[in-house]
């Protein structure tokens, strides 16, 4: 399965990742847009896509506004 | 963790819940096509927090539970070549062939090895040059780019002994497959989430399209799932289904080019042949010819014996998703994690290991 | 002395002598060991308690210990996991041809500095040396004997409905710090084993209350695992709250990326126990006291209901069935 990991440096194809004080060195051939700040998909060892936080966010949002509704309920 | 914590809120999850059971009123089957969502809805109590009008089915989204007895033989022949080193994800292992298993060889004397990374079976043919490393290729089109990746690593490297076992597995293809032979009628399908990051979404809309079946691509967190379960709930009770992306933060409608690229350059696309369903044409990756001396297939011939299947085993029903675990009746008896008979309790994605890990139906009663 | 083991190291000779009295003796020095005699005599009365265990682990140094260390940490707990107070422990080491002389130094210096802390002594050992490939380095088996105070009866089959569980701290933490040294994995953290010998915390618990009924350490297996054996020694029912067990951030991610749960995953240094609820808060206060014992928790407790499974409310909200490790715990890829 993948884990969302932060980029914290890139090297060419490869990049320094981190995830709660674990570090990992992952490939970024396939999501060579990555930069520094950005987290990505980690999947054996390869980052398969980078999060899209605003997405994030709005689903989020989304799941809150549920909630809400339903204590009225 | 971020984008991992967040979807685990408890009050978020009530909410959700709530919701979804207001709204279902009509009993419906949904499939979870991938083992890694079988493994998250049993370990984070999703049936229980789901409406019992919404049955859950799972699917073949196991890679190691559909790779067919033949081509586990295969690789398990491969072993006992003279300098070769097996190189192949963990779960292989244990799953027991017609006649033997990888672990068996390997307590024999073959040498095979459990890697993490495609990355690492290059290193180690690398550092290997005087044996021939294959590396069983299992996977579905998460794992398909970083095997073509690492094809393409060892041409660039002249890592002449790298050999890779093409068992790579198509999603959209054998989802079709099912659909059309009716055997379990089914509703709604939760999506692959990892596989959708590469092929994105418009490869499933044949399922509305042509089957009216609803299709929502899920995340892997508790809310992700649930709300993958609600917009189907949704699309069901208006009747109007459609493909939709639940898991927005990791999955885009075109999905990852720059992977499929790779792709569909190092493979192209032929049959393979499914534990439980047979051959289903235009669902597996072979290797390209401008790449065969990378593929095991033409490097390497082995004889093998007819193969067997155990008695009385029914992961090919529950891979196709006519059955569910414990309607096998070796289930728990005969066939358990320590002494599998089928691959389905093996893998950690496996349908039948999930269910004996996290508690049966009945378990739940205790709860 | 040369730079390696050899076969003669072990053969009984002038080598095997000197290998015992340069390499193990200076460190491990006490008046029964240093007679060198055939077996070691002392005298105790009293309940006594007895253990054995083999340590095979690989890699044989990581951070936070090394085979030495757990060899005399893990015997020790045994014993403390009957309320015994560790007296004595045999070693018992068998060596690879062309294992590093300096290496086993520093194992042997482990061993002295975890013997000291625990207040144990070696009193009894034995080295054997075996052909290069016929051992992986080096494994080590202790065994332990210790006294148990008088009053003090703790068993897992003393788990009582209504009891507390108590568990001494974060959890993972040996498991994930051994994996990080693997082969392949190839992530860095800068993650300890929490190895350590309880012995001490445990008899602290026992001066502040005599109604301990259960403990034991979670090694192999974890946590989940240890709970299903006193629910099925004990013939009770077990409830946890997921929120409740501490885990460190770091193994939590760890155990992300390798797709496991950390309450799988082998500890070292801490341990469950079973108490009566009025005793609780009053026995978690002093195991906080202890530096093993600094994020101790209550984390469940038994009931009468479903005797011999165990069952955690997860964080998530539902709650689900626990049950033992099944199978290995192999790091999951898809």
């Amino acid at each position: 399965m993948a884990v969302p990991v932060k980029i914290v440096s890139v090297d060419g194809d490869e990049a320094e990742t981190e995830i709660a004080g674990v570090r990992r060195r992952v490939s970024i051939v396939f999501t060579p847009e990555a930069k520094v700040g950005d987290y990505v998909l980690l999947h054996t060892g390869y980052a398969i896509g980078v999060i899209d936080e605003a997405e994030a966010e709005e689903t989020l949002k989304l799941l809150e506004e549920i909630a809400s509704l339903s204590e009225v309920h | 963790m971020k984008f991992i914590d967040e979807y685990q809120d408890s009050k978020l999850v009530r909410g959700l819940a709530c919701k979804i059971a207001q709204r279902s009123t009509k009993t419906i089957r949904v499939m979870e096509f991938c083992g890694g969502h079988t493994h998250a809805i049993l370990r984070h109590g999703i049936r229980q927090l789901v409406p019992k009008t919404v049955e859950m089915r799972s699917g073949p989204g196991c890679p190691v539970c559909v790779t067919a007895t033949v081509d586990l033989d295969k690789a398990i022949a491969l072993a006992h070549l003279p300098d070769v080193i097996i190189t192949t994800f963990g779960d292989m292992i244990r799953v027991p062939g017609s006649y033997s298993s990888l672990q068996k060889v390997k307590a024999e004397g073959a040498d095979v090895r459990i890697v993490y990374s495609t990355t690492d079976a290059v290193e180690i043919a690398s550092a290997n040059r005087g044996k021939s490393v294959i590396f069983i290729g299992i996977g579905f089109e998460t794992t398909a780019p970083t095997i073509a990746a690492s094809i393409l690593r060892a041409q660039r490297e002249e890592i002449e002994n790298f050999h890779v076992l093409s068992l790579n597995k198509l999603t959209p293809p054998v989802m079709k497959a099912l659909l059309e032979s009716g055997e379990t009628k089914l509703d709604g399908i939760v999506c692959p989430g990892h596989v959708s990051v590469i092929i994105g979404s418009h490869p499933y809309e044949f399922i509305p399209r042509d089957y009216r079946v609803a299709c929502v691509i899920s995340g892997f967190e508790p809310l992700d799932i649930l709300l993958c379960i609600d917009k189907l709930v949704e699309q069901i009770e208006k009747g109007e289904p459609k493909v939709e992306i639940a898991y927005l933060r990791g999955v885009k409608p075109e999905g990852n080019r720059k992977a499929r690229q790779l792709m569909e350059g190092v493979f192209e696309v032929g049959e393979a042949n499914w534990r439980g369903i047979g051959i289903v044409p235009k669902s597996g990756l072979k290797i390209r010819r401008k790449y065969e001396r990378f593929d095991a297939d033409k490097a390497f011939s082995v004889s093998l014996k007819p193969p067997k299947e155990p008695k009385g085993c029914r992961c090919g029903d529950i891979i196709r998703g006519a059955a569910m675990p414990l309607e096998c009746t070796l289930f728990g008896k005969s066939c358990t994690p320590e002494s599998p008979v089928g691959p389905c309790m093996v893998s950690s994605e496996g349908a039948c290991a999930a269910y004996y890990q996290y508690g049966t139906p009945e378990d739940l009663h205790t709860l | 002395m040369d730079d390696s083991i050899l076969l003669a190291h072990g053969s009984g000779g002038k080598l095997s002598h000197e290998l015992v009295e340069k390499k193990f003796l200076p460190f491990l020095a006490n008046p029964a060991l240093n007679k060198l005699d055939d077996s070691a005599i002392f005298e105790a009365s009293g309940r006594l308690a007895f253990t054995t265990d083999g340590y095979v682990v690989n890699p044989i140094f990581f951070p936070g210990g090394d085979i030495g260390k757990l060899a005399v940490c893990g015997t020790v707990n045994d014993l403390a996991m009957n309320g015994a107070r560790p007296l004595y422990l045999s070693l018992s080491a068998i060596i690879e041809e062309g294992f590093l002389l300096s290496e086993l130094e520093r194992i042997v210096q482990s061993i002295k500095k975890a013997a000291e802390e625990a207040k144990v002594s070696i009193i009894a050992g034995d080295t054997k040396v075996v052909n290069r490939g016929q051992a992986d380095k080096l494994f080590i088996t202790t065994s332990g004997v210790g006294i148990i105070p008088p009053g003090v009866d703790i068993s897992g089959a003393n788990a009582r409905a209504g009891d507390k569980v108590l568990l001494s701290g974060t959890i993972g933490d040996h498991g994930i710090a051994i994996m990080s040294q693997r082969e392949g994995l190839k992530f860095s953290m800068t993650l300890k084993s929490d190895c350590a010998p309880l012995n001490k915390l445990v008899s602290h618990m026992l001066q502040v209350s005599t109604r301990i009924h259960c403990l034991r350490d979670p090694t192999r297996g974890g946590l989940a695992t240890t709970l299903n054996e006193l629910a099925r020694q004990s013939k009770a029912g077990i409830v946890i709250e997921e929120t409740e067990i501490p885990v460190k951030e770091d193994v939590r991610a760890a155990c992300e990326l390798l797709g496991l749960d950390p309450i799988y995953v082998a500890n070292e240094g801490k341990l469950v126990a079973v108490v009566d609820p009025t005793d609780a808060p009053k026995i978690l206060a002093r195991m906080r006291k202890n530096r093993y014992g600094r994020y101790a928790a209550i984390i469940g407790e038994v009931t009468g209901e479903h005797p011999g499974k165990v069952v955690m409310k997860t964080k998530v909200g539902p709650s689900r069935i626990v049950d033992m490790l099944s199978g290995e715990l192999l790091p999951r890829i898809c």
